[in-house]
């Protein structure tokens, strides 16, 4: 049993420090240089994960191997350890660690306002970026935690300074407890680390969400190239490190799935094969990291079961933390089935020797062992190329290994010794014999029936009977000595004791004080054999819950398909000059709708009867901030570098939501927390599908804001520019002038840095990435159209826009579209003068109107809110109906493919119970090119599953409690739902 | 001559300044009978009469009645509102209005008091009457509101008003109608800067909590007692009304369990009027609420599931789920103040579900008032109530049917325009212009 109870760790000094050819002096003695070998022969030896010799011999010297072989002699000056029956494992590698490096500190102190700028010099303007960080500065060797790792199995750890987003350089480290730092570091620049995570050193704001973080980082790549070619003249010496280190191994540190898709991202971008420290989830969306082609370093912490005995509390745990429990031990073997290369890390675990539970659930659930040694020897000593020395005994390679005996990942095998180069740790002392068993001990003429249990722990246990009756008894047994003391009649004590070299027989004491030898025949095993059977057929019998698209709540068992349908006989919405056709019939094939008109063929296509029954284009919405890991970059006055299409999450269960409410499409903007905010990703809401599936890509927009939010009027900060709407005009003709001038230069062929979010202005100018601002009061949306003016481009749209109807005659000019709310107001100073009646002055005006939610509840009932302009402000019916459809199509450049139903143009259509106007219409289909993302009656099923498949796990959690493993309290998912001013998301 | 450009200027400015951001006259008391004659009235008791005469006198409902079919002569002035639609006021519960007016400026905001058992604080003294808030709700058929203060354990006590009035004595309808008690939570968010883990874990103080609860009530139960209250504690006086049931209380509870307490504890002190508020789970405990007689103002309809496990339109259905088992319901709004005004649109978004019109009208108007305890005099178009009512185009639960042309509160013709109406025809008449 590798990581039974390891309280026999102790710790012999053996006779192999090594002393190669010395140069220090010596004042404390005379040389005593030892060259003896220790040969261990007779042992099963697994060289490899692959490689095992029966019966073979390892020869060692000076803390490394010397020869390992079946047919090896022993030079004559060799200690020789005969391990027959006994085996010898290479020992494990923790590739991701942050053994021995103090932790940073956060600063004390600081006030409530946020801090924009970098707080060094000579270094890098972004303090979350210290590349220049090595690990061997703030390394400490910390003897405690290594006996941690020795005892549980690891002889190697790859550490480094965790902090930052570029953290710098790590070390690899052998744990050896007896050498000293020169022979334990191994390399000293092992490896060039990154993460997600700010500097906790640093309260520098930006970057301050997801989308910032994977931004600067490109922008560091390319500020290093700029930096290496010469074209800085002052020191920066976190992009000379970054250049430096760029040939060593590269780890990317992520908390899950969807930050290995943003990591692949930025390495295929900037050429870097980043090693991906993964989550543990990445069995969730299997196919997508295959595709990644990276290898993974896996955490191996799973979830405990929750506790569901209180039934209120238990309601609150989601179906995806349950499953989460119940399948995230299969995800080693998942990745394995699926050929993603991954090593195993102990990183996510308080202590090394937790980590034993979670990797034996691992196998339990189908890792092979196999596959967990090399995971934990071989792959990760060839991930950090050093393949010769670690990871294997082979000659030339550091003596560390384990001797056990027998299969390192069965439960019940004792690991014996631990050798980190050539120093041995006992973790069980291979003399004491294992005595446990049943016995017939015969004293004084009577015979006793003796069960020895768990004598290889500290804490034996014994029990004595005379046939039936027990008898009380005391027992021990230690340093190869057994001693019982037991009492047959009051205070009649016979004391036995025996060296247990040879069977337990040897001297009883009687209680007359007579001394005479007992005889005691062992005559079975402790335990009752069925009993173990029954367990072990119970611990094979794993029931896993199948995975669903995505893998929460109303996700598809199998990934809906694209389908040709034909609507019989429906009220059509055309949203074209046909207006609105009565009993029509809508052919959709391949995605497309096909053809339009009466008694159409339905060929293959299956027939939906649309009696009674409204067709429609599918709902955009233009401003939504679902499905969003993170919505404001607010840590600068521009964030025009940061991408929205970085922080999706196509998890959210808000997308199922927005489509049960008709919705096909909507723009995922940046918040409102800066002037110029982040670059949106229009998305189709594919549920199920990957982010690359859902995001169109050629759809290039970019979040403006106005007002009160980028003045930061309505929370305690004074310090960021702009603080009043003149700064806000200045700030944008800055920026303008700035990306002019940068344009400029990259024409004229000179060299230039490579500036993000200069790049993304540039855009701007050029129309080829448009601008959606969210504004309120009518100053402002002058402002921004005659600035816009002045830089030869036009505004795209106004975003909520509430004062538009005050400046509908300037819109219409400019050719701005406007996205208003339908009746939002009163909530802050700057929309005192909205009026519901806003949309209905605008469109009368001819600029163009869509009517957004901005909003995860309102966006799943925009027809509710189109509909409000038909009470403020008579717009006809046709027309309110545009503005959740055609219009926002318009405004996102997407009405050539949808927001009416056209032949050609994309099915992406919604089938309503009635006029979809109307308070009583729900949402019967909801189709995206041809595929059915919602449906109501499949709803209506995926409900009585969510029941039940809840019912089962809940059983499966009570059971778990009932066998007395750990569980952890309930817990309710802490969702945030964002908002354009929403600031942070919760963790 | 220059001081008098100066006063045109400045009486422009005022003039202006006046059409603007006052708000509407409060309509004087009706003084002429007046008859409506032709329109489908909507009782609010789920019945309908079509080509409805109401008489109107007094500011009460005198009559009313089909039309007999033969030319009716009436005495007095009559409207016409053939092929339209009568309803009683919509009564809008649990709301914050006039207590808020500009979200975000803080020193327009008086709904949340400091500290914990505030039943003595009055939503009444602080009610603006003139707010531009609550004059936009007319429009909209939304007539009278019961207003409450938030926050705390108990946040305050509540009061009703109808929304065309002076000040609020003028506007007060049922002064001080209840006590709102927030139910402590038995799942609490993580409290990070007590080094807890984020995301929300059973409240290991809930029992905790609700004794305190309890110990107030008892103590004010206690102090309603006493022959002679020397030392006048004024919490404790508050809540004689919960005790001698000239009150209600209000329970906002969500989840089951909270629910279940909450009805445990009314039953223990014995509170004669306990009203459930929010209610999200409310259908999984029908029983218990109709054998404790308690009615519920459920939440916000048009709201998110509160777990992703849940049904997406769970909120839209809850009232229905719990009219149909029996259960008296009225719509509240708890959410942003000025969203009031939606309320009948969270009516019809229950008949989504095949609750009939009338029946989701009920939970707007004679559900509400008798909620609140005001249904002797209103709730309803019947005979000897307010003539608080109102003329819509079409169904007034559909946002394309609630076009509002006359409305009444107590037989006054209050006005239909608002700031936002005014913009909307000084903006049209720029355009006009050019």
């Amino acid at each position: 049993m590798l990581f039974k109870q390891l309280s026999f760790i102790g710790l012999l000094l053996c006779s192999l420090t090594f002393y190669a050819q010395d140069y220090f002096p010596k004042n404390d003695g005379v040389q005593s240089k030892n060259n003896n070998y220790t040969v261990f022969k007779n042992a099963t030896i697994h060289t490899s994960p692959t490689e095992t010799i029966k019966k073979g011999t390892l020869v060692v010297r000076d803390g490394k191997v010397v020869s390992v072989g079946k047919n090896v002699n022993a030079p004559a000056n060799a200690i020789v350890i005969d391990l027959d029956g006994k085996s010898i494992y290479p020992s494990f590698i923790d590739i991701y660690s942050d053994f021995g490096i103090e932790k940073p500190k956060r600063p004390s102190g600081g006030g409530r306002t946020a801090q924009y700028e970098g707080s060094r010099e000579g270094y890098y303007w972004n303090d979350h970026i210290r590349a220049e960080q090595e690990a061997l500065g703030s390394f400490k060797y910390d003897s405690k935690k290594a006996k941690e790792y020795v005892a549980a199995g690891f002889a190697v750890v790859n550490t480094h300074l965790h902090d930052g987003i570029a953290r710098g350089t790590g070390m690899l480290v052998a744990l050896n407890t007896e050498g000293d730092d020169a022979s334990r570091i191994l390399d000293a620049s092992s490896g060039n680390h990154f993460s997600f995570d700010k500097s906790v050193t640093s309260r520098q704001s930006y970057p301050g969400s997801i989308m910032g973080k994977t931004a600067l980082l490109r922008q560091v790549y390319h500020d290093a190239d700029w930096y290496g070619k010469g074209n800085v003249p002052t020191k920066d010496l976190t992009l000379e490190a970054v250049n430096k280190n760029k040939d060593m191994v590269q780890i990317f540190e992520g908390s899950g799935l969807y930050d290995a898709l943003r990591i692949d991202k930025i390495g295929d971008e900037f050429g870097v094969n980043y090693l991906i420290v993964g989550g543990g989830d990445e069995y969730k969306r299997i196919d997508e990291v295959k595709a990644l082609n990276r290898t993974f370093i896996l955490p191996l912490k799973f979830p405990d079961a929750y506790d569901m005995e209180n039934p209120y509390n238990a309601s609150y745990v989601s179906l995806e933390d349950m499953r989460g429990w119940n399948q995230a031990p299969t995800n080693p073997k998942v990745l394995t089935d699926n050929n993603v290369n991954f090593a195993l890390t102990t990183f996510s675990h308080k202590s090394p020797k937790d980590f034993k539970d979670h990797l034996m659930k691992a196998i339990k659930y189908g890792l092979s062992k196999e596959k967990a040694l090399s995971a934990l020897t071989t792959i990760p000593a060839q991930l950090i190329g050093q393949s010769d020395k670690v990871g294997s005994l082979k000659d030339g390679a550091w003596a560390n290994f384990m001797i056990t005996s027998g299969d390192i990942f069965d439960k019940d095998t004792d690991v014996y010794e631990h050798w980190v180069q050539g120093n041995k740790t006992v973790l069980k002392d291979m003399s004491i014999k294992n005595i446990d068993g049943k016995y017939n001990v015969t004293v004084a003429g009577k015979t006793y029936e003796l069960t020895v249990e768990n004598s290889m722990e500290k804490k034996p246990k014994a029990t004595l009977k005379k046939g039936e009756d027990k008898v009380p008894s005391e027992f021990s047994y230690s340093d190869g000595w057994m001693n019982l003391t037991f009492a047959d009649g009051d205070k009649q004590f016979t004391r036995l004791v025996s060296n247990v070299s040879d069977g337990l027989s040897g001297k009883a004491i009687l209680p007359s004080g007579a001394e005479q030898s007992f005889a005691a025949s062992r005559t079975g095993d402790a335990k009752e054999d069925k009993e173990d059977d029954d367990k072990d057929k119970e611990e094979k019998e794993i029931t896993v819950m199948p995975m669903t698209y995505p893998n929460i709540a109303f996700g598809f068992k199998e990934k809906p398909k694209q389908e040709d349908m034909l609507f019989k006989n429906v009220t059509l919405w055309t949203n074209e000059a046909e207006g609105i056709i009565e009993n029509t019939d809508v052919l959709v094939k391949d995605g497309k709708i096909s053809a339009i008109g009466s008694n159409l063929k339905a060929g293959r296509a299956t027939v939906i009867d649309g009696t009674g029954k409204h067709l429609t284009a599918g709902i955009i919405d233009e401003h939504s901030h679902i499905a969003a890991f993170s919505i404001n970059e607010g840590g600068q006055n521009s964030s025009a570098e940061v991408r929205m299409a970085d922080a999706v999450d196509p998890d959210d269960i808000d997308i199922y939501r927005n489509l049960a409410g008709g919705v096909t499409a909507i723009q995922l903007l940046h918040g409102s927390a800066n002037p110029i905010g982040g670059q949106s990703a229009v998305m189709k809401l594919k549920w199920g599908s990957s982010i690359d599936d859902m995001v169109l890509e050629d759809k290039k927009f970019i979040k403006f804001a106005l007002g009160e939010n980028v003045k930061q009027s309505n929370w305690e900060s004074y310090s960021r520019f702009p603080q009043t709407r003149m700064g806000v005009q200045q700030l944008f003709v800055d920026y303008f002038q700035r990306a002019k001038e940068y344009e400029d230069k990259k024409k004229s062929g000179q060299p230039y840095r490579v500036d993000e979010e200069l790049e993304t202005i540039v855009d701007i100018l050029n129309q080829e990435r448009a601008i959606s601002c969210h504004s309120y009061v009518q100053s402002e949306i002058n402002m921004l159209m005659k600035v816009a003016e002045s830089f030869n481009f036009r505004v795209n749209t106004f975003t909520h826009i509430l004062e538009g109807y005050k400046v509908a005659d300037k819109m219409k000019e400019h050719g701005v579209g406007a996205s208003t709310f339908s009746d939002w107001w009163a909530y802050k100073y700057e929309v005192n003068d909205a009026i519901p009646y806003n949309a209905a002055i605008m469109h009368k005006e001819g600029v163009t109107v869509a009517i957004n939610s901005d909003d995860g509840e309102m966006s799943r009932r925009l027809n509710q809110e189109a509909a409000k302009s038909v009470k403020y402000g008579d717009v006809s019916e046709e027309d309110a109906w545009k503005f959740v459809t055609l219009n926002p199509a318009k405004l996102l450049h997407m009405d050539d493919k949808v927001g009416s139903v056209k032949v050609g143009k994309d099915a992406d259509l919604v089938l309503w119970t009635d006029n979809p106007l109307s308070i009583k219409a729900r949402a019967e289909k909801t189709i995206i090119e041809g595929t059915v993302y919602f449906d109501m009656e499949r709803d209506a099923q995926m409900r009585e599953e969510i029941e039940q498949e809840k019912n089962k796990l809940t059983t499966m959690m009570l059971a778990e409690k009932n066998k007395g493993l750990k569980v952890t309290e309930p817990k309710k998912k802490d969702k945030q739902h964002l908002h354009c001013d929403t600031l942070e998301t919760i963790h | 001559m220059r001081n008098i450009q100066k006063y045109i200027v400045l009486s422009l400015l005022l003039g202006t300044f006046a059409m603007t951001y006052a708000q509407q006259t409060p309509a004087p008391k009706q003084t002429e009978p007046f008859s409506i004659v032709g329109a489908t009235a909507h009782i609010g008791n789920g019945e309908i009469i079509e080509n409805a005469i109401i008489y109107i006198e007094d500011g009460k409902i005198k009559s009313i009645k089909p039309a007999s079919g033969v030319n009716e002569v009436f005495q007095y002035k009559v409207i016409d509102a053939k092929g339209k639609h009568v309803y009683p006021g919509f009564i809008a519960t649990n709301t914050t209005l006039g207590l808020i007016e500009v979200g975000a400026v803080r020193a327009s905001n008086d709904d949340d008091e400091i500290g914990a058992f505030n039943p003595h604080i009055r939503s009444l003294i602080a009610y603006n009457a003139e707010s531009k808030v609550v004059e936009s709700m007319r429009p909209n058929g939304v007539l009278m509101a019961q207003t409450r203060p938030q926050g705390g354990d108990i946040s305050g006590t509540s009061s009703v008003v109808q929304l065309d009035a002076w000040n609020w004595e003028d506007a007060a309808y049922k002064a001080d109608d209840g006590v709102f008690l927030n139910w402590p939570n038995s799942m609490r968010r993580g409290r990070w800067w007590l080094g807890e883990e984020p995301g929300f874990k059973p409240n290991k103080d809930y029992q905790e909590d609700i004794d305190k609860v309890k110990s107030f009530f008892k103590n004010a139960s206690a102090f309603s007692k006493a022959k002679d209250a020397t030392d006048k504690n004024l919490p404790f006086a508050a809540m004689e009304g919960v005790f001698n049931g000239t009150q209600r209380l209000y329970i906002q509870a969500n989840a089951e369990r909270e629910i279940l307490d909450a009805i445990a504890f009314a039953k223990a002190m014995n509170i004669s009027k306990p009203v459930l508020v929010g209610g999200y789970q409310a259908y999984k405990v029908v029983e218990k609420l109709k054998a404790a007689n308690m009615p519920v103002i459920v939440q916000r309809v048009q709201d998110l599931p509160a777990m992703d496990d849940h049904d997406y339109d769970l909120p839209y259905r809850l009232p229905k789920l719990l009219a149909d088992a029996g259960v008296m319901v009225a719509l509240g709004y708890d959410g942003e103040y000025w969203q009031a005004r939606n309320l009948p649109f969270y009516a019809g978004q229950v008949t989504q579900f095949g609750m009939s019109d009338e029946d989701a009208l009920k939970m707007i108007t004679s559900n509400a008032a008798k909620i609140l305890g005001i249904d002797k005099t209103t709730g309803t178009l019947e005979v000897g109530k307010d003539a608080t009512l109102f003329i819509s185009e079409g169904n007034a639960l559909d946002m394309r049917g609630n076009k509002i042309s006359k409305a009444y509160i107590q037989g006054r013709d209050i006005s239909l325009e608002t700031h936002q109406t005014e913009l909307w025809k000084r903006y049209s008449e720029k355009y006009a212009r050019d």
